[in-house]
């Protein structure tokens, strides 16, 4: 094996372990916190990197702004789905909210498709790296695009900074008293439901702001989201569901994994995730970080 | 009593179906096109909703040119999804159910390779415009099939053999791992030896579909050949291209090379990230005057310019119909007939030759360069002619070929 090769493979594959890291925090965060299991976590991606391409095309608004704003806004209609239609769901079964949200998932895609047909005239939208970030960069082992470094590093920074704000700090504090034992909570004059929804809107904006950051390297199309969410899914399983430590951890090593797969033997690239999520489940049934379901 | 008014509807029933089966056979004054192809999926853009339109733009100019012909000529559109599972069943259906008289466009070689199977067995013609892999005049050919507008072994013979011998003689090349490319491939491969270039590491398989190619462009960064040679075609092709702008190996002096263009893909990422590349087309909206009229006909009922394919299917299927009008029957071995060994020169096919031991349609074909955005006079002028390649040398040589009726 070269050793050269499997050096930039695994830096490599740190930029798609970003996105999965991203979205399975996402998922992990509204799992573990509301017990929703979002199915719509793929399109809610695509739907960032398409808002991107959007508002660059309608107001002429450029990469940071974007960035910024689309999570935004993708954060803001997940908060509205979840005031209007999951919330009539809490406390039936799980199928129920994996129904609604594979349906709205449907919907979205099409919803898509048709706008950039009509509207934009492509059925996959242009968009470039920002002036800035633009070229490569000579690393002495690999001559590698700015950009990409710019998503491990952003990602990395995100997620480090909603693992604190969740773990050690008084709001997560709120949030996990809310989610474990909402009664009580509520005796403490806290209003519930709108935490609910802001850790809703905030999971889904981490999708949102993955799609952003995807927009210069992958093509922007209706169905960008449904590949990965089925390997973020496996991630989230890999982790542990629920676990926001494990989410990210599998993330990032679930994407080097599959760049080393891809580079020496391409065909187990896209089973590699499933192979290892297999042995994963046989050894520790409730995934690499999770705690078995009595623990909770 | 009952007996006999039961024997009686029965007699009446067989009569009628019978009756209509012998007009069916003996042309019951329709026609009927079936455009089976993809309408909702990855290649919909390129082939799909006007792949249909042109077929009817053809089956109309049909009609108002032969107000002799006496009988209707009617098209449906029919989703195959690119599964070759659904072709197979799409097919049989629109034979059986819809007496469709013929099979067109056909995008996905998996689904062309298995509507073809189907109308072999119930004696339909089908004329593949959209399906590139070779095996359909090789290993896989019929009596019924015929292959119109490109293949790949045309592609990698214009494109591998352009490209080798303008200098970009080391390649590496990575293909989707399923029919297509794998034919694809091979055929790169072969051509790129025959014009004394090399490959730097075997061809490499990728998944399809597949989004992130960076570990790819990554290890041809580090064996540094000439030209990094794509054969994804449609979505994953629009990626790969992203991508190897991002990672700079043009820059790096490592240039384009791709198996499978179709217009909508540059129009997805914008012409100037495919500038320079080199592509083989049968057909491009402003080759020439002839071209550019029906692209402006074709504008004006779809809203958008034809791409080769939508092209393809409009000369295929006019040729069909010409073909029915010469037989004077649309039963399928009478037009098969009347299109073997035919000669024509269309808007779409030049030189055109429908070889009667394979079915391939031969025809010119073009070398292409994709213009940089400053480069380009008007909208969608996007490829400069480098060569033109005579039907008799665009396409597999009968010697080769394995076709046996």
């Amino acid at each position: 094996m070269n050793t050269q090769l499997l050096l930039i493979q695994v830096f490599n594959g740190l930029v798609n372990g970003a996105f999965y890291a991203l979205l399975s925090l996402g998922l992990a965060v509204i799992f573990g916190m509301l017990r929703i299991v979002n199915f719509m976590h793929g399109a809610l991606y695509m739907l960032g990197a398409f808002t991107a391409f959007a508002l660059g095309q309608a107001f002429g608004l450029g990469f940071w702004p974007s960035l910024l704003l689309a999570p935004l806004l993708v954060g803001a209609l997940g908060m509205l789905l979840e005031r209007t239609l999951l919330s009539r769901l809490y406390g039936l079964d799980h199928s129920y909210n994996l129904l609604l949200t594979f349906g709205l998932t449907l919907l979205t895609q099409d919803l898509v498709k048709q706008v950039m047909l009509s509207r934009f005239d492509v059925s996959s939208a242009p968009f470039t790296p920002p002036a800035a970030l633009a070229g490569v960069v000579n690393l002495g082992f690999v001559i590698f695009p700015k950009y990409r470094l710019f998503v491990i590093a952003l990602a990395l920074a995100v997620c480090l900074i909603t693992w604190f704000v969740i773990e050690r700090t008084r709001v997560g504090a709120t949030i996990r008293a809310a989610t474990e034992n909402p009664g009580v909570t509520r005796a403490f004059g806290i209003n519930v439901g709108r935490w609910v929804t802001g850790v809703f809107g905030v999971g889904v904006a981490l999708a949102g702001l993955a799609g952003v950051l995807a927009a210069p390297i992958y093509s922007v199309e209706p169905y960008m989201g449904a590949e990965l969410i089925i390997t973020t899914f496996a991630v989230v399983v890999i982790g542990g569901m629920g676990s926001i430590l494990g989410s990210v951890v599998t993330g990032f090593a679930v994407g080097v994994l599959s760049a080393i797969g891809a580079a020496f033997y391409p065909p187990i690239a896209n089973t590699l995730v499933f192979i290892l999520m297999a042995v994963v489940l046989l050894v520790r049934p409730s995934g690499l970080f999770g705690l078995p379901e009595g623990a909770r | 009593m009952r007996n006999t008014t039961l024997t009686a509807l029965l007699t009446v029933a067989l009569v009628t179906s019978s009756a209509v089966a012998q007009n069916a056979r003996l042309t019951d004054n329709v026609v009927k096109v079936g455009v089976l192809t993809d309408l909702s999926g990855v290649y919909s853009e390129l082939s799909g909703q006007g792949s249909v339109r042109a077929a009817q733009m053809a089956a109309d100019d049909f009609m108002r040119a032969n107000p002799s012909f006496k009988g209707k000529v009617q098209v449906v559109g029919v989703d195959h999804q690119n599964k070759a599972d659904v072709a197979s069943n799409k097919a049989a259906e629109m034979i059986d159910r819809q007496n469709v008289d013929v099979l067109m466009d056909l995008p996905t070689s998996s689904a062309a390779l298995a509507a073809s199977e189907v109308a072999r067995q119930k004696k339909i013609p089908v004329m593949v415009v959209t399906g590139g892999t070779t095996a359909l005049t090789n290993e896989k050919c019929s009596k019924y099939t015929f292959h119109y507008a490109y293949d790949n072994y045309m592609l990698a013979n214009g494109t591998g053999t352009a490209v080798t011998k303008r200098g970009g003689n080391s390649w590496y090349i990575m293909y989707p791992n399923y029919a297509f490319g794998q034919d694809l491939s091979r055929q790169f491969a072969s051509a790129i030896s025959e014009n004394k270039g090399k490959l730097v590491t075997n061809a490499e398989a990728t998944p399809f579909p597949n989004t992130d190619f960076s570990s790819y462009l990554l290890k041809a960064q580090g064996l540094k050949p000439k030209i990094f040679g794509t054969m994804q075609a449609g979505a994953d092709l629009v990626n790969v291209v992203k991508q190897y702008n991002e990672f700079g190996l043009r820059q790096q002096g490592i240039g384009l090379g791709i198996g499978l263009l179709f217009e909508t893909d540059v129009a997805a990422l914008g012409q100037d990230a495919f500038a320079g590349a080199l592509a083989t087309v049968p057909w491009y909206w402003n080759l020439d005057q002839r071209a550019r009229d029906f692209a402006a006909k074709f504008e004006k009922a779809f809203k958008k310019k034809p791409t080769f394919a939508q092209a393809g299917v409009y000369s295929a299927t006019m040729q069909y119909l010409q073909a029915v009008a010469r037989a004077r029957s649309d039963n399928g071995d009478a037009v098969v007939k009347a299109l073997e060994g035919y000669r024509f020169s269309d808007f779409f096919a030049r030189n055109a030759y429908i070889r009667p031991q394979d079915h391939r349609v031969i025809l010119d074909v073009y070398t292409v360069q994709v213009k940089s955005r400053a480069q380009s006079k008007e909208p969608g002028d996007i490829y400069a002619k480098v060569a033109t390649i005579p039907a008799a040398r665009a396409f597999q040589p009968l010697s080769e070929s394995k076709c046996k009726f």
